[in-house]
Protein backbone atom coordinates (compact mmCIF):
# COMPACT_ATOMS: atom_id res chain seq x y z
CA UNK A 1 0.00 0.00 0.00
CA UNK A 2 1.50 3.19 -1.29
CA UNK A 3 2.64 6.37 1.42
CA UNK A 4 -0.36 8.73 0.02
CA UNK A 5 -2.82 5.99 0.55
CA UNK A 6 -2.02 5.33 4.39
CA UNK A 7 -1.67 9.28 4.90
CA UNK A 8 -4.98 10.48 7.08
CA UNK A 9 -7.46 12.49 5.56
CA UNK A 10 -7.05 15.38 7.28
CA UNK A 11 -9.63 18.88 6.59
CA UNK A 12 -8.66 21.75 4.40
CA UNK A 13 -9.67 25.33 4.62
CA UNK A 14 -11.59 26.58 1.78
CA UNK A 15 -9.25 29.32 0.55
CA UNK A 16 -11.14 30.92 -2.24
CA UNK A 17 -12.99 33.34 -0.17
CA UNK A 18 -9.47 34.25 1.40
CA UNK A 19 -7.86 34.53 -1.79
CA UNK A 20 -11.46 37.10 -2.56
CA UNK A 21 -9.56 40.15 -0.43
CA UNK A 22 -6.26 40.47 -2.88
CA UNK A 23 -8.16 39.80 -5.78
CA UNK A 24 -10.09 42.75 -5.13
CA UNK A 25 -7.01 44.75 -4.18
CA UNK A 26 -5.51 44.28 -6.73
CA UNK A 27 -8.31 44.71 -9.17
CA UNK A 28 -8.68 48.05 -7.71
CA UNK A 29 -5.31 48.79 -8.55
CA UNK A 30 -5.03 50.03 -12.06
CA UNK A 31 -8.44 51.98 -11.99
CA UNK A 32 -7.38 54.33 -9.31
CA UNK A 33 -5.05 56.43 -10.25
CA UNK A 34 -1.53 56.41 -7.74
CA UNK A 35 -0.61 54.09 -5.50
CA UNK A 36 -0.58 56.03 -2.92
CA UNK A 37 -4.64 56.49 -3.28
CA UNK A 38 -4.62 53.06 -3.55
CA UNK A 39 -2.98 52.46 -0.17
CA UNK A 40 -5.03 54.95 1.85
CA UNK A 41 -8.22 53.50 0.31
CA UNK A 42 -7.02 49.73 1.11
CA UNK A 43 -6.34 50.92 4.21
CA UNK A 44 -9.06 52.71 5.14
CA UNK A 45 -11.20 49.48 3.93
CA UNK A 46 -9.61 47.03 6.02
CA UNK A 47 -10.15 49.70 8.92
CA UNK A 48 -13.53 49.41 8.46
CA UNK A 49 -14.26 46.06 7.39
CA UNK A 50 -12.30 45.38 10.88
CA UNK A 51 -14.59 47.69 12.80
CA UNK A 52 -17.59 45.87 11.12
CA UNK A 53 -16.26 43.03 11.86
CA UNK A 54 -16.12 43.89 15.37
CA UNK A 55 -19.65 44.63 15.60
CA UNK A 56 -20.91 41.64 13.30
CA UNK A 57 -18.88 38.86 15.01
CA UNK A 58 -21.51 38.90 17.94
CA UNK A 59 -24.42 39.15 16.02
CA UNK A 60 -23.61 36.16 13.99
CA UNK A 61 -22.09 33.98 17.09
CA UNK A 62 -25.99 34.86 18.72
CA UNK A 63 -27.76 33.95 15.59
CA UNK A 64 -25.86 30.82 15.04
CA UNK A 65 -26.20 29.31 18.56
CA UNK A 66 -29.20 30.39 20.03
CA UNK A 67 -31.02 31.13 16.53
CA UNK A 68 -31.84 34.39 17.54
CA UNK A 69 -32.70 37.39 14.92
CA UNK A 70 -31.63 40.39 17.17
CA UNK A 71 -31.80 43.40 15.77
CA UNK A 72 -31.58 45.28 18.77
CA UNK A 73 -27.92 44.54 18.38
CA UNK A 74 -27.46 48.44 16.79
CA UNK A 75 -28.56 49.32 20.58
CA UNK A 76 -25.28 47.62 21.95
CA UNK A 77 -23.27 49.65 20.04
CA UNK A 78 -25.19 52.84 20.51
CA UNK A 79 -24.72 52.41 24.30
CA UNK A 80 -21.24 51.03 24.14
CA UNK A 81 -20.29 54.72 21.73
CA UNK A 82 -22.29 56.70 24.69
CA UNK A 83 -20.57 55.01 27.49
CA UNK A 84 -17.50 56.04 26.43
CA UNK A 85 -18.62 59.83 25.76
CA UNK A 86 -19.11 59.40 29.17
CA UNK A 87 -15.81 58.46 30.24
CA UNK A 88 -13.82 60.22 27.57
CA UNK A 89 -15.33 63.29 27.82
CA UNK A 90 -14.28 64.12 31.29
CA UNK A 91 -10.93 62.43 30.67
CA UNK A 92 -10.17 64.84 28.48
CA UNK A 93 -7.00 66.04 30.34
CA UNK A 94 -5.72 62.38 29.32
CA UNK A 95 -7.05 62.26 25.68
CA UNK A 96 -5.81 65.35 24.49
CA UNK A 97 -2.61 65.46 26.54
CA UNK A 98 0.73 64.94 23.82
CA UNK A 99 1.46 61.28 25.59
CA UNK A 100 0.11 57.77 23.95
CA UNK A 101 0.31 56.11 27.50
CA UNK A 102 -2.27 58.26 28.43
CA UNK A 103 -4.60 58.34 25.47
CA UNK A 104 -4.31 54.33 25.39
CA UNK A 105 -5.14 54.39 29.15
CA UNK A 106 -8.10 56.87 28.77
CA UNK A 107 -9.08 54.71 25.44
CA UNK A 108 -8.92 51.25 27.45
CA UNK A 109 -11.08 52.78 30.35
CA UNK A 110 -13.75 53.39 27.70
CA UNK A 111 -13.75 50.10 26.45
CA UNK A 112 -14.02 48.40 29.15
CA UNK A 113 -16.21 50.39 30.45
CA UNK A 114 -18.52 50.18 27.77
CA UNK A 115 -17.79 46.49 27.23
CA UNK A 116 -18.97 46.07 30.81
CA UNK A 117 -21.86 48.13 30.64
CA UNK A 118 -23.26 46.47 26.97
CA UNK A 119 -22.74 43.25 28.39
CA UNK A 120 -24.31 43.39 31.35
CA UNK A 121 -26.75 44.50 29.21
CA UNK A 122 -26.95 41.97 26.67
CA UNK A 123 -27.14 39.77 29.73
CA UNK A 124 -30.71 41.32 31.43
CA UNK A 125 -31.94 41.46 27.31
CA UNK A 126 -31.50 37.87 26.76
CA UNK A 127 -33.22 37.21 30.04
CA UNK A 128 -36.19 39.23 29.85
CA UNK A 129 -36.57 39.89 26.14
CA UNK A 130 -34.90 37.18 23.92
CA UNK A 131 -35.79 34.14 26.45
CA UNK A 132 -39.48 33.85 25.85
CA UNK A 133 -39.14 33.96 22.12
CA UNK A 134 -36.59 31.49 21.55
CA UNK A 135 -37.38 29.82 17.97
CA UNK A 136 -39.77 32.26 17.57
CA UNK A 137 -38.13 34.25 14.81
CA UNK A 138 -41.43 36.69 14.03
CA UNK A 139 -41.76 37.86 17.03
CA UNK A 140 -38.16 37.98 17.86
CA UNK A 141 -37.76 40.30 15.01
CA UNK A 142 -41.18 42.10 16.33
CA UNK A 143 -39.84 42.00 19.96
CA UNK A 144 -36.26 43.00 19.48
CA UNK A 145 -36.96 46.12 17.18
CA UNK A 146 -39.41 46.95 20.15
CA UNK A 147 -36.23 46.68 21.73
CA UNK A 148 -34.05 49.38 19.56
CA UNK A 149 -36.72 51.92 19.76
CA UNK A 150 -36.93 51.42 23.32
CA UNK A 151 -33.39 51.51 23.94
CA UNK A 152 -32.94 54.55 21.35
CA UNK A 153 -35.07 56.61 23.56
CA UNK A 154 -34.00 55.89 26.95
CA UNK A 155 -30.38 56.77 25.69
CA UNK A 156 -32.18 60.11 24.52
CA UNK A 157 -33.53 60.69 28.30
CA UNK A 158 -29.94 59.83 29.86
CA UNK A 159 -27.90 61.81 27.14
CA UNK A 160 -29.88 63.71 25.52
CA UNK A 161 -31.26 64.72 21.62
CA UNK A 162 -28.26 66.27 20.49
CA UNK A 163 -24.95 64.61 18.43
CA UNK A 164 -22.28 64.34 21.16
CA UNK A 165 -18.77 65.06 19.05
CA UNK A 166 -15.89 62.42 20.26
CA UNK A 167 -12.42 63.80 19.25
CA UNK A 168 -9.71 61.02 18.99
CA UNK A 169 -7.18 61.28 21.64
CA UNK A 170 -4.35 63.57 20.10
CA UNK A 171 -2.04 61.02 19.33
CA UNK A 172 -4.53 58.79 17.51
CA UNK A 173 -5.04 62.11 15.19
CA UNK A 174 -3.26 62.62 11.88
CA UNK A 175 -1.06 60.47 9.53
CA UNK A 176 1.82 58.30 9.37
CA UNK A 177 3.31 59.62 6.10
CA UNK A 178 5.56 57.10 4.06
CA UNK A 179 6.90 59.55 0.82
CA UNK A 180 3.64 60.42 -0.66
CA UNK A 181 1.41 57.30 1.24
CA UNK A 182 -0.15 58.86 4.04
CA UNK A 183 -2.70 56.28 6.74
CA UNK A 184 -4.06 57.39 9.39
CA UNK A 185 -3.18 56.39 12.60
CA UNK A 186 -6.27 55.87 14.01
CA UNK A 187 -7.01 53.30 11.19
CA UNK A 188 -3.91 51.34 11.71
CA UNK A 189 -5.25 50.95 15.36
CA UNK A 190 -8.59 50.02 14.52
CA UNK A 191 -6.77 47.11 12.58
CA UNK A 192 -4.89 46.09 15.33
CA UNK A 193 -7.74 45.89 17.28
CA UNK A 194 -9.72 44.04 14.91
CA UNK A 195 -7.21 41.47 14.21
CA UNK A 196 -6.96 41.17 18.20
CA UNK A 197 -10.50 40.89 18.69
CA UNK A 198 -10.53 38.23 15.50
CA UNK A 199 -7.05 36.36 17.24
CA UNK A 200 -9.08 35.72 20.23
CA UNK A 201 -11.76 34.60 18.43
CA UNK A 202 -10.32 32.12 16.57
CA UNK A 203 -8.45 31.56 19.80
CA UNK A 204 -11.36 30.57 22.00
CA UNK A 205 -13.75 29.14 19.38
CA UNK A 206 -10.52 26.65 18.13
CA UNK A 207 -8.39 26.31 20.76
CA UNK A 208 -10.57 26.08 23.89
CA UNK A 209 -13.40 23.26 25.49
CA UNK A 210 -15.59 26.23 25.52
CA UNK A 211 -15.01 26.93 21.60
CA UNK A 212 -16.05 23.74 21.28
CA UNK A 213 -19.26 23.96 23.27
CA UNK A 214 -20.26 27.26 20.91
CA UNK A 215 -19.32 25.67 17.96
CA UNK A 216 -20.95 22.06 18.53
CA UNK A 217 -23.92 24.27 19.66
CA UNK A 218 -24.14 26.47 16.47
CA UNK A 219 -24.88 23.01 14.51
CA UNK A 220 -27.01 21.19 17.00
CA UNK A 221 -27.80 22.81 20.27
CA UNK A 222 -30.33 19.93 21.55
CA UNK A 223 -27.60 16.94 20.98
CA UNK A 224 -24.80 19.50 23.10
CA UNK A 225 -27.49 19.15 25.83
CA UNK A 226 -27.82 15.60 25.35
CA UNK A 227 -24.00 15.20 26.19
CA UNK A 228 -24.69 16.51 29.42
CA UNK A 229 -23.94 20.12 28.64
CA UNK A 230 -26.10 22.86 29.97
CA UNK A 231 -26.22 24.90 26.33
CA UNK A 232 -28.58 27.41 27.75
CA UNK A 233 -25.66 28.80 30.75
CA UNK A 234 -23.12 29.08 26.76
CA UNK A 235 -25.98 31.07 25.30
CA UNK A 236 -25.77 33.83 28.03
CA UNK A 237 -22.52 33.66 27.82
CA UNK A 238 -22.42 34.23 24.05
CA UNK A 239 -25.05 36.85 23.96
CA UNK A 240 -23.91 38.38 26.95
CA UNK A 241 -19.97 38.06 25.03
CA UNK A 242 -21.59 39.40 21.60
CA UNK A 243 -23.14 42.53 23.29
CA UNK A 244 -19.91 43.84 24.52
CA UNK A 245 -18.20 43.24 21.40
CA UNK A 246 -20.82 45.69 19.94
CA UNK A 247 -20.08 48.06 22.66
CA UNK A 248 -16.57 47.60 21.68
CA UNK A 249 -17.39 48.16 18.48
CA UNK A 250 -19.31 51.29 19.18
CA UNK A 251 -16.46 52.99 20.62
CA UNK A 252 -13.99 52.14 17.90
CA UNK A 253 -17.02 53.15 15.31
CA UNK A 254 -17.57 56.46 17.11
CA UNK A 255 -13.72 57.94 17.49
CA UNK A 256 -13.68 56.82 13.81
CA UNK A 257 -16.84 58.88 12.64
CA UNK A 258 -16.13 61.55 15.79
CA UNK A 259 -19.32 62.19 16.53
CA UNK A 260 -22.20 59.85 18.65
CA UNK A 261 -26.03 59.68 17.83
CA UNK A 262 -28.80 58.08 19.47
CA UNK A 263 -29.16 56.39 15.56
CA UNK A 264 -25.66 55.46 14.72
CA UNK A 265 -26.06 51.73 15.52
CA UNK A 266 -29.30 51.45 13.49
CA UNK A 267 -27.33 52.94 10.39
CA UNK A 268 -24.63 50.57 10.72
CA UNK A 269 -26.67 47.39 11.08
CA UNK A 270 -27.44 47.88 7.64
CA UNK A 271 -23.60 47.09 6.72
CA UNK A 272 -23.31 44.09 9.54
CA UNK A 273 -26.61 42.59 7.97
CA UNK A 274 -25.08 42.46 4.78
CA UNK A 275 -21.69 40.89 6.41
CA UNK A 276 -23.26 38.47 8.36
CA UNK A 277 -25.06 37.20 5.16
CA UNK A 278 -22.46 37.08 2.92
CA UNK A 279 -20.03 35.29 5.74
CA UNK A 280 -22.55 32.55 5.94
CA UNK A 281 -25.27 33.25 9.34
CA UNK A 282 -23.28 31.69 12.45
CA UNK A 283 -19.77 31.70 10.69
CA UNK A 284 -17.30 33.74 12.92
CA UNK A 285 -14.27 33.65 10.07
CA UNK A 286 -17.00 34.21 7.03
CA UNK A 287 -18.17 37.28 8.74
CA UNK A 288 -14.32 38.50 9.40
CA UNK A 289 -13.96 38.36 5.30
CA UNK A 290 -17.31 39.42 4.58
CA UNK A 291 -16.30 42.74 6.76
CA UNK A 292 -13.02 43.07 4.91
CA UNK A 293 -14.81 42.73 1.23
CA UNK A 294 -17.43 45.03 2.66
CA UNK A 295 -14.81 47.52 3.93
CA UNK A 296 -12.65 47.27 0.58
CA UNK A 297 -15.72 47.66 -1.93
CA UNK A 298 -16.93 50.56 0.28
CA UNK A 299 -13.61 52.41 -0.29
CA UNK A 300 -13.28 51.55 -3.65
CA UNK A 301 -16.67 52.61 -5.25
CA UNK A 302 -17.00 55.55 -2.88
CA UNK A 303 -13.71 56.93 -4.94
CA UNK A 304 -14.46 55.59 -8.08
CA UNK A 305 -18.18 56.13 -8.47
CA UNK A 306 -19.56 57.92 -5.44
CA UNK A 307 -22.93 57.64 -6.75
CA UNK A 308 -23.07 54.25 -6.59
CA UNK A 309 -21.59 53.47 -3.34
CA UNK A 310 -24.59 53.10 -1.23
CA UNK A 311 -25.60 50.32 -3.32
CA UNK A 312 -22.09 48.51 -3.49
CA UNK A 313 -22.51 46.59 -1.07
CA UNK A 314 -25.61 45.41 -1.88
CA UNK A 315 -24.31 44.59 -5.25
CA UNK A 316 -21.61 42.73 -3.41
CA UNK A 317 -24.05 40.54 -1.29
CA UNK A 318 -25.92 39.71 -4.27
CA UNK A 319 -23.25 38.65 -6.46
CA UNK A 320 -21.69 36.61 -3.36
CA UNK A 321 -24.97 34.68 -2.78
CA UNK A 322 -25.13 34.16 -6.47
CA UNK A 323 -21.90 32.25 -6.00
CA UNK A 324 -22.40 30.97 -2.38
CA UNK A 325 -26.20 30.89 -1.84
CA UNK A 326 -25.33 29.74 1.92
CA UNK A 327 -22.43 32.65 1.85
CA UNK A 328 -18.84 32.25 2.07
CA UNK A 329 -18.30 29.82 4.97
CA UNK A 330 -21.60 28.12 5.45
CA UNK A 331 -22.01 26.49 9.07
CA UNK A 332 -23.31 22.98 8.84
CA UNK A 333 -26.89 22.61 10.85
CA UNK A 334 -28.46 19.86 11.72
CA UNK B 1 -31.76 -9.14 37.41
CA UNK B 2 -32.15 -5.56 38.82
CA UNK B 3 -34.22 -3.11 36.55
CA UNK B 4 -32.11 -0.13 36.06
CA UNK B 5 -34.92 1.46 34.26
CA UNK B 6 -38.29 1.34 34.96
CA UNK B 7 -41.36 3.42 33.16
CA UNK B 8 -44.67 3.06 34.56
CA UNK B 9 -47.78 4.81 32.91
CA UNK B 10 -45.82 7.63 31.08
CA UNK B 11 -47.67 9.80 28.97
CA UNK B 12 -46.24 12.36 26.70
CA UNK B 13 -47.80 15.12 24.61
CA UNK B 14 -46.56 16.86 21.92
CA UNK B 15 -48.84 19.82 20.96
CA UNK B 16 -51.83 18.64 20.45
CA UNK B 17 -51.44 15.17 20.00
CA UNK B 18 -50.72 12.69 22.88
CA UNK B 19 -48.28 10.25 21.40
CA UNK B 20 -47.47 8.28 24.45
CA UNK B 21 -50.30 7.04 26.40
CA UNK B 22 -49.24 5.23 29.84
CA UNK B 23 -46.14 3.36 28.68
CA UNK B 24 -45.03 0.72 31.22
CA UNK B 25 -41.53 -1.38 30.47
CA UNK B 26 -38.26 -2.28 32.23
CA UNK B 27 -34.95 -2.51 31.13
CA UNK B 28 -32.62 -4.89 32.99
CA UNK B 29 -29.62 -3.62 34.61
CA UNK B 30 -26.72 -5.54 31.82
CA UNK B 31 -29.09 -6.38 28.93
CA UNK B 32 -29.57 -5.66 26.18
CA UNK B 33 -33.24 -4.21 25.59
CA UNK B 34 -34.90 -3.85 22.17
CA UNK B 35 -37.69 -1.70 21.95
CA UNK B 36 -40.08 -2.50 18.50
CA UNK B 37 -42.84 -1.56 16.94
CA UNK B 38 -44.16 0.59 13.85
CA UNK B 39 -43.45 3.72 12.57
CA UNK B 40 -45.30 6.06 14.78
CA UNK B 41 -46.19 3.59 18.08
CA UNK B 42 -43.53 5.94 19.83
CA UNK B 43 -40.50 4.27 20.21
CA UNK B 44 -38.50 7.68 19.36
CA UNK B 45 -40.81 10.00 21.89
CA UNK B 46 -39.72 7.29 23.98
CA UNK B 47 -36.55 7.50 24.29
CA UNK B 48 -36.77 11.42 23.97
CA UNK B 49 -38.58 11.39 27.01
CA UNK B 50 -36.38 9.64 29.21
CA UNK B 51 -33.78 12.03 28.00
CA UNK B 52 -36.10 14.84 28.95
CA UNK B 53 -36.23 16.18 25.62
CA UNK B 54 -40.26 16.03 25.12
CA UNK B 55 -41.54 16.24 29.02
CA UNK B 56 -43.39 13.58 30.25
CA UNK B 57 -46.94 14.88 30.83
CA UNK B 58 -47.78 12.06 33.71
CA UNK B 59 -46.29 9.34 34.78
CA UNK B 60 -42.58 7.80 36.36
CA UNK B 61 -39.62 7.27 35.03
CA UNK B 62 -37.01 5.79 37.35
CA UNK B 63 -33.26 5.31 36.65
CA UNK B 64 -31.15 3.90 38.98
CA UNK B 65 -33.65 4.31 41.85
CA UNK B 66 -34.38 8.40 41.18
CA UNK B 67 -37.39 9.44 39.44
CA UNK B 68 -36.02 11.49 36.29
CA UNK B 69 -39.23 13.03 35.37
CA UNK B 70 -39.10 16.68 34.88
CA UNK B 71 -35.23 17.10 34.95
CA UNK B 72 -33.27 18.84 32.62
CA UNK B 73 -31.65 16.62 29.87
CA UNK B 74 -28.12 17.52 31.14
CA UNK B 75 -29.21 16.62 34.20
CA UNK B 76 -30.65 12.92 32.82
CA UNK B 77 -27.21 12.94 30.75
CA UNK B 78 -24.87 13.44 33.53
CA UNK B 79 -26.99 10.67 35.23
CA UNK B 80 -25.05 8.30 33.01
CA UNK B 81 -27.47 8.21 29.64
CA UNK B 82 -25.83 7.94 26.61
CA UNK B 83 -28.00 8.99 23.68
CA UNK B 84 -27.66 8.39 20.04
CA UNK B 85 -30.50 10.05 17.99
CA UNK B 86 -31.99 8.76 15.04
CA UNK B 87 -30.06 11.71 13.11
CA UNK B 88 -27.36 10.60 14.90
CA UNK B 89 -26.61 14.26 15.73
CA UNK B 90 -22.88 14.72 14.47
CA UNK B 91 -21.74 18.07 14.14
CA UNK B 92 -20.65 17.86 10.67
CA UNK B 93 -18.01 20.61 11.20
CA UNK B 94 -16.25 19.44 14.05
CA UNK B 95 -13.92 16.66 13.39
CA UNK B 96 -13.67 12.98 14.44
CA UNK B 97 -11.49 14.00 17.40
CA UNK B 98 -13.35 17.05 18.32
CA UNK B 99 -16.48 14.76 18.84
CA UNK B 100 -15.24 13.16 21.15
CA UNK B 101 -13.53 15.14 23.05
CA UNK B 102 -16.43 17.13 23.60
CA UNK B 103 -18.11 13.61 24.37
CA UNK B 104 -15.93 13.21 26.94
CA UNK B 105 -16.90 15.39 29.94
CA UNK B 106 -14.99 13.98 32.21
CA UNK B 107 -11.39 15.60 30.91
CA UNK B 108 -9.21 14.37 28.56
CA UNK B 109 -10.18 11.17 26.82
CA UNK B 110 -8.98 8.16 28.29
CA UNK B 111 -6.29 6.50 25.76
CA UNK B 112 -7.26 2.68 26.56
CA UNK B 113 -10.95 3.13 26.08
CA UNK B 114 -9.92 5.14 22.75
CA UNK B 115 -8.12 2.26 21.88
CA UNK B 116 -10.87 -0.10 22.48
CA UNK B 117 -13.31 2.03 20.61
CA UNK B 118 -11.05 2.34 17.59
CA UNK B 119 -11.02 -1.55 17.59
CA UNK B 120 -14.84 -1.66 17.16
CA UNK B 121 -14.69 1.21 14.70
CA UNK B 122 -11.71 1.25 12.89
CA UNK B 123 -12.87 3.99 10.30
CA UNK B 124 -12.94 6.48 12.95
CA UNK B 125 -9.01 6.07 13.65
CA UNK B 126 -8.33 6.48 10.14
CA UNK B 127 -10.42 9.76 10.14
CA UNK B 128 -9.58 11.07 12.91
CA UNK B 129 -9.03 15.02 11.86
CA UNK B 130 -11.49 14.70 9.28
CA UNK B 131 -14.63 16.79 10.24
CA UNK B 132 -17.47 14.66 10.61
CA UNK B 133 -19.61 15.71 7.65
CA UNK B 134 -17.55 14.47 5.20
CA UNK B 135 -17.91 10.47 7.06
CA UNK B 136 -20.18 8.30 4.94
CA UNK B 137 -23.37 7.32 7.10
CA UNK B 138 -22.40 3.93 8.38
CA UNK B 139 -19.23 5.70 9.95
CA UNK B 140 -21.57 8.71 11.20
CA UNK B 141 -23.43 6.18 13.08
CA UNK B 142 -19.99 4.13 14.19
CA UNK B 143 -18.89 8.00 15.63
CA UNK B 144 -22.34 8.63 16.99
CA UNK B 145 -22.59 5.48 19.04
CA UNK B 146 -18.60 5.88 19.81
CA UNK B 147 -19.54 9.28 20.92
CA UNK B 148 -21.93 7.84 23.04
CA UNK B 149 -19.96 5.41 24.65
CA UNK B 150 -16.40 7.35 25.46
CA UNK B 151 -16.80 7.38 28.79
CA UNK B 152 -18.41 4.36 30.82
CA UNK B 153 -22.14 4.82 30.40
CA UNK B 154 -24.44 3.51 32.58
CA UNK B 155 -27.34 3.26 30.34
CA UNK B 156 -26.90 3.51 26.54
CA UNK B 157 -30.16 4.44 24.58
CA UNK B 158 -29.63 4.10 20.32
CA UNK B 159 -32.76 4.84 18.57
CA UNK B 160 -32.58 3.05 15.07
CA UNK B 161 -29.10 2.19 14.15
CA UNK B 162 -29.72 0.46 11.33
CA UNK B 163 -31.84 3.11 10.00
CA UNK B 164 -30.31 3.23 5.94
CA UNK B 165 -27.25 1.01 5.98
CA UNK B 166 -26.10 -1.28 3.87
CA UNK B 167 -25.84 -4.99 5.16
CA UNK B 168 -22.50 -5.48 5.93
CA UNK B 169 -22.11 -2.03 7.36
CA UNK B 170 -25.06 -3.80 9.70
CA UNK B 171 -23.49 -6.79 10.39
CA UNK B 172 -20.38 -5.01 11.80
CA UNK B 173 -22.72 -2.97 13.76
CA UNK B 174 -24.33 -6.18 15.41
CA UNK B 175 -20.65 -7.18 16.39
CA UNK B 176 -19.85 -3.50 18.15
CA UNK B 177 -23.27 -4.39 19.92
CA UNK B 178 -21.90 -7.92 21.06
CA UNK B 179 -18.75 -5.93 22.29
CA UNK B 180 -20.36 -3.31 24.16
CA UNK B 181 -22.90 -6.02 25.55
CA UNK B 182 -19.42 -7.81 27.09
CA UNK B 183 -18.61 -4.38 29.00
CA UNK B 184 -22.05 -5.23 30.85
CA UNK B 185 -23.03 -1.79 29.68
CA UNK B 186 -27.17 -1.72 29.66
CA UNK B 187 -28.56 -0.84 26.41
CA UNK B 188 -32.16 0.08 25.12
CA UNK B 189 -32.40 0.44 21.58
CA UNK B 190 -35.18 1.18 19.48
CA UNK B 191 -35.14 -0.23 16.29
CA UNK B 192 -37.14 -1.86 13.10
CA UNK B 193 -34.85 -4.63 11.64
CA UNK B 194 -35.90 -7.87 13.42
CA UNK B 195 -33.29 -9.69 12.16
CA UNK B 196 -30.93 -7.07 14.00
CA UNK B 197 -32.80 -7.08 16.71
CA UNK B 198 -33.22 -10.98 17.27
CA UNK B 199 -29.18 -10.88 16.97
CA UNK B 200 -29.08 -8.72 19.50
CA UNK B 201 -32.04 -8.37 22.24
CA UNK B 202 -32.03 -9.77 25.78
CA UNK B 203 -35.31 -8.71 26.48
CA UNK B 204 -38.01 -7.01 24.07
CA UNK B 205 -41.23 -4.22 24.46
CA UNK B 206 -43.11 -3.91 21.53
CA UNK B 207 -45.13 -1.02 20.74
CA UNK B 208 -47.85 0.35 19.12
CA UNK B 209 -50.02 3.61 19.61
CA UNK B 210 -48.06 4.94 21.93
CA UNK B 211 -48.38 1.92 24.32
CA UNK B 212 -46.31 -1.14 25.10
CA UNK B 213 -48.36 -4.11 23.67
CA UNK B 214 -45.76 -7.07 24.48
CA UNK B 215 -42.72 -7.43 26.65
CA UNK B 216 -40.64 -10.72 27.83
CA UNK B 217 -37.29 -12.59 26.91
CA UNK B 218 -36.53 -11.43 22.96
CA UNK B 219 -35.89 -15.18 22.64
CA UNK B 220 -39.56 -15.89 22.91
CA UNK B 221 -40.53 -13.60 20.49
CA UNK B 222 -38.09 -14.79 17.98
CA UNK B 223 -39.28 -18.43 18.50
CA UNK B 224 -43.03 -17.46 17.95
CA UNK B 225 -43.63 -16.53 14.43
CA UNK B 226 -47.80 -16.40 15.06
CA UNK B 227 -46.77 -13.46 17.94
CA UNK B 228 -44.48 -11.31 15.82
CA UNK B 229 -46.94 -11.08 12.89
CA UNK B 230 -49.51 -9.88 15.38
CA UNK B 231 -47.40 -7.73 16.92
CA UNK B 232 -45.37 -6.38 14.32
CA UNK B 233 -47.98 -7.24 11.44
CA UNK B 234 -46.70 -5.97 7.97
CA UNK B 235 -43.82 -4.56 9.41
CA UNK B 236 -41.84 -7.71 9.44
CA UNK B 237 -42.38 -8.47 5.72
CA UNK B 238 -40.63 -4.75 5.34
CA UNK B 239 -38.04 -4.34 7.65
CA UNK B 240 -36.53 -7.87 7.40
Amino acid sequence: MSLAKDALPVARLDKIPLALIPVIAAAALPLIPSLPTWVTLTVAGLAMGMMIFIMASGLTLVFGLMDVMNFAHGAFITIGAFVATSVLLPLAGWTQADSLWRNLAALLLAILASMAVTGALGVAFERVIIKPVYGQHLKQILITMGGLIVAEQLIIAIWGPDMIALPKPATLRGSFIYGDIAIEKYRVLAVLVGLAVFAAMFLVLNRTRVGLLIRAGVEDSEMVESLGYRIRRVFIGVFAAGSALAGLGGVMWALYQETVTSAMGMQVMILIFIVIIIGGLGSVGGCFIGSLLVGLVANYVGFLAPKVALGSNILLMVLILLWRPQGLYPVAKR
Amino acid sequence: MSNLLALSGVNTRIGHYHILQGVDFVVPQGGLTILLGRNGAGKTTCLRTIMGLWKASAGCIDFDGADIVGRSTPAVAQLGIGYVPESMGIFAGLTVRENLTLAARAGPIDQGRLDWMFGLFPALKKFWQLPAGFLSGGQKQMLAIARAMIEPRKLLLVDEPTKGLAPAIIAHMVDAFRELKRTDTTILLVEQNFNFARALGDTVAVMDSGRIVHSGNMSELAEDEALQQRLLGLSLDAHQ
